[in-house]
């Protein structure tokens, strides 16, 4: 077991034939990923990497049981991009591209739920379960498998984590970057409840940041209804109120978003907090006594 | 993206918004010649002088006057345009005012506020109004929470007239009164959608005594992602209003935010240059800036970072942390050495390479002859910036 995407995933690229899905489709087929094809339109019916070429998803979704989507496609048309996985009935949904404006995600993101998809991201690294599937932009060498989930709302700091735990021997069930932008598909409480229902997950290491109430509402959850183990670090307790640290959604207005918030939230729920982004993987190390 | 007022309300009038009649001026000479203009088509001799910046609390700190009469105009324009306004919101130097907005001035019955934004909670636009206008709404929300109503919208049916209803009842109008704050929340909240603003507030919003209800004040800012479909609306940028090193930064594609500590940084991806401002103040420093170099992190983004950096005085150490994944830290390193043979760096350089060819990547540095503390991890990095702030 993992979540999201394992060696039964049946994975089509998006955006398949251009520079970006070129080079991480073929970095995808490498690490052993089920990639069963992609869709360029005007392209159906050519080669590429070895993998057919779809004109639509759905085209994708009828003749080659396509049942997961990566979307690789530039801001302006990746909202119908994500649509049109989801009215061709894809079930999960990871769109890598930063820059969607926010009101097309408002859109998408109700949509996306109305028909029972799942979105990751956008503006994310992927996901991966390690040795199965990885889905998305993330280095592959620096994971291994193992009990630990690892939810994140960034991408190099995610690498950061996994690399950690990996050398203190800490494999990784699944990683899942949700995504830096306001309006993404899938909150951290929504991985959570993943990870809670995964057999092979023992423990979940969850990365914040600032702005928004995400890590707040998933403090509320870990409360609540958790009963596996959180590690949990929020990145950006040095950062001054509104000013946008790089991604859309990092960004502390009316008091409301900061570390402190957030910090205090969770550990209130009992998860273990890690002040220092260079211990993470010996917090969790430490804990599951390795 | 942040607007000025001005140009708020001229976006606003293109949806029918009705918004305090008004017009921009530069220079003392443009001001009276707007408040002139502006007297001839309504008779009235009353003003008020605006200074125009971005930045919120203008009429606390001396930015927003009212003149009665064209010689009253002309000295008050000449008192804000030039000045150094200074709002709790400015920063301690304050900001230069080079326009001001001269508009007529109203009488008042009663103030309200609208504003409109993304709620990322429920993933909608939300709308408030409250009748306590003219205050700032985060104090309304903290002392009189009741006094605010919200009214979400969901997108896939838009806004409805029942909303629009109980806000505008909610808010006590009657009559004509009504139906004037009904077409005006309605067209707001277009100009919100059409325009992709991610705030549009309005505060106050006035019910004048002749029963006419307008904006008086207009704050709008825009979803810097959407701009690319409005090329009108991204010409509104005003680089004056930000800080220069930003605006340098911006133009090599590196996203630098300016802070005041002593160690400068430079990291790939937001969420790891956050981590890295964080582990400088653990390690005895304060991070005197954000830069994220992105994905390339080429010789030549490298080298613009670095004359970024270097060009805040405060500066006393400079840590690169880069994680390689799809970028090899080999060719990170070079870049490094080529970027550090083209700026003169007079301070301890920590340069912490992990990921894909990391080794590499270190031992270039380490070959180079340059005068740099190298790291694999994390932590190294900030013990070395511990020690190299010890030895300063």
């Amino acid at each position: 077991m993992s979540i999201l995407v394992n060696k039964d995933t049946r994975l089509l690229v998006q955006g398949f034939t251009g520079k970006e899905g070129t080079f991480h489709s073929e970095q995808m087929i490498e690490y052993g990923t089920p990639l069963i094809g992609g869709v360029t339109p005007g392209k159906g019916g050519q080669t590429h990497l070895g993998k057919p070429v779809f004109n639509t998803v759905r085209e994708a979704v009828e003749e080659a049981e396509a049942n997961t989507s990566v979307i690789f496609v530039p801001p302006a048309f990746a909202a119908d991009a994500i649509l049109e996985a989801a009215n061709a009935g894809i079930q999960v949904i990871v769109c890598i591209t930063e820059g969607i404006p926010a009101r097309d995600m408002v859109e998408v993101y109700h949509y996306v739920k109305s028909v029972d998809s799942t979105l990751i991201g956008p503006n994310c690294p992927g996901v991966i379960t390690p040795g199965e599937a990885k889905v998305g932009i993330m280095p592959g060498m620096i994971f291994s498998s193992g009990p630990v989930g690892v939810v994140s709302r960034s991408g190099t700091l995610t690498y950061e984590a996994v690399d950690q735990l990996t050398r203190h021997g800490l494999g990784q069930s699944t990683a899942v970057g949700i995504g830096g932008d306001p309006i993404i598909g899938s909150r951290f409480i929504d991985i959570l409840r993943m990870f809670e229902a995964d057999d092979e997950t023992e423990s979940v290491v969850l990365i914040g940041e600032i702005g928004g109430t995400a890590e707040e509402e998933a403090a509320g959850y870990i409360k609540d209804e958790m009963g596996k183990p959180v590690f949990a670090f929020i990145a950006g307790r040095t950062a001054p109120p509104g000013r946008r640290m790089g991604h859309a959604g990092a960004i502390i207005s009316g008091g409301k978003g900061t570390a402190e918030d957030k910090f205090s939230a969770l550990e209130d729920a009992g998860a273990t907090i890690i002040l220092n982004p260079a211990a993470i993987g010996k917090s969790v190390a430490d804990h599951a006594g390795v | 993206m942040k607007v000025h007022e001005y140009q708020g309300k001229e976006i606003l009038e293109r949806y029918g918004v009705a918004v305090q009649p008004g017009k921009v001026a530069y220079t003392v000479e443009e001001a009276v010649a707007a408040a002139q203009d502006l007297g001839t088509e309504s008779g009235e001799d009353l003003f008020v002088v605006k200074a125009q910046i971005h930045a919120g609390g203008r009429g606390k700190g001396g930015g927003v006057k009212l003149a009665e009469g064209i010689d009253a105009v002309r000295d008050r324009a000449a008192d804000i345009l030039g000045m150094m306004l200074k709002t709790h919101q400015t920063g301690p130097e304050g900001q230069k005012v080079r326009a001001v907005l001269i508009a007529e001035a109203v009488d008042i019955q009663n103030e309200y506020y609208v504003g409109i934004t993304l709620d990322r909670q429920k993933n909608m636009p939300v709308i408030m109004v409250s009748t306590e206008g003219g205050v700032e709404i985060e104090t309304v929300a903290e002392k009189t929470p009741d006094k605010i109503l919200k009214c979400w919208i969901n997108p896939l049916i838009g806004l409805q007239g029942f909303q629009l209803r109980e806000l505008v009842f909610g808010l006590g109008f009657t009559g004509d009164a009504f139906k004037k704050t009904l077409r005006f929340i309605s067209a707001l909240y277009q100009a919100y959608t059409q325009s992709d603003c991610s705030l549009a507030e309005i505060n106050p919003l006035v019910l004048t005594e002749q029963g006419d209800v307008v904006a008086i004040d207009a704050k709008i800012n825009l979803d810097d992602n959407a701009l690319f479909r409005h090329p009108d609306l991204a010409e509104l940028r005003d680089t004056d209003e930000e800080d220069p090193l930003e605006v340098e930064a911006d133009s090599y594609g590196l996203n630098y935010v300016k802070l005041d500590g002593n160690v400068g940084c430079m990291v790939n991806g937001a969420g790891l240059a956050m981590a890295t401002m964080d582990i400088i103040k653990i390690a005895g420093g304060d991070p005197a800036n954000f830069l994220d170099v992105g994905g390339g992190a080429s010789a030549e983004t490298v080298e613009a970072g670095f004359r970024i950096i270097l060009k805040d005085p405060n500066v006393k150490a400079l840590l690169v942390n880069i994680f390689g994944g799809i970028v090899r830290c080999d060719r990170v390193a070079t870049g490094i050495v080529q970027a550090a043979h083209n700026v003169e760096i007079n301070m301890p350089l920590i340069v912490r390479l992990q990921g894909t060819n990391a080794e590499e990547g270190v031992a270039i540095l380490n070959e180079s002859g340059l005068d740099i503390l190298t790291a694999v991890l994390f932590q190294e990095a900030a013990d070395k910036v511990t020690q190299a702030l010890g030895a300063t």
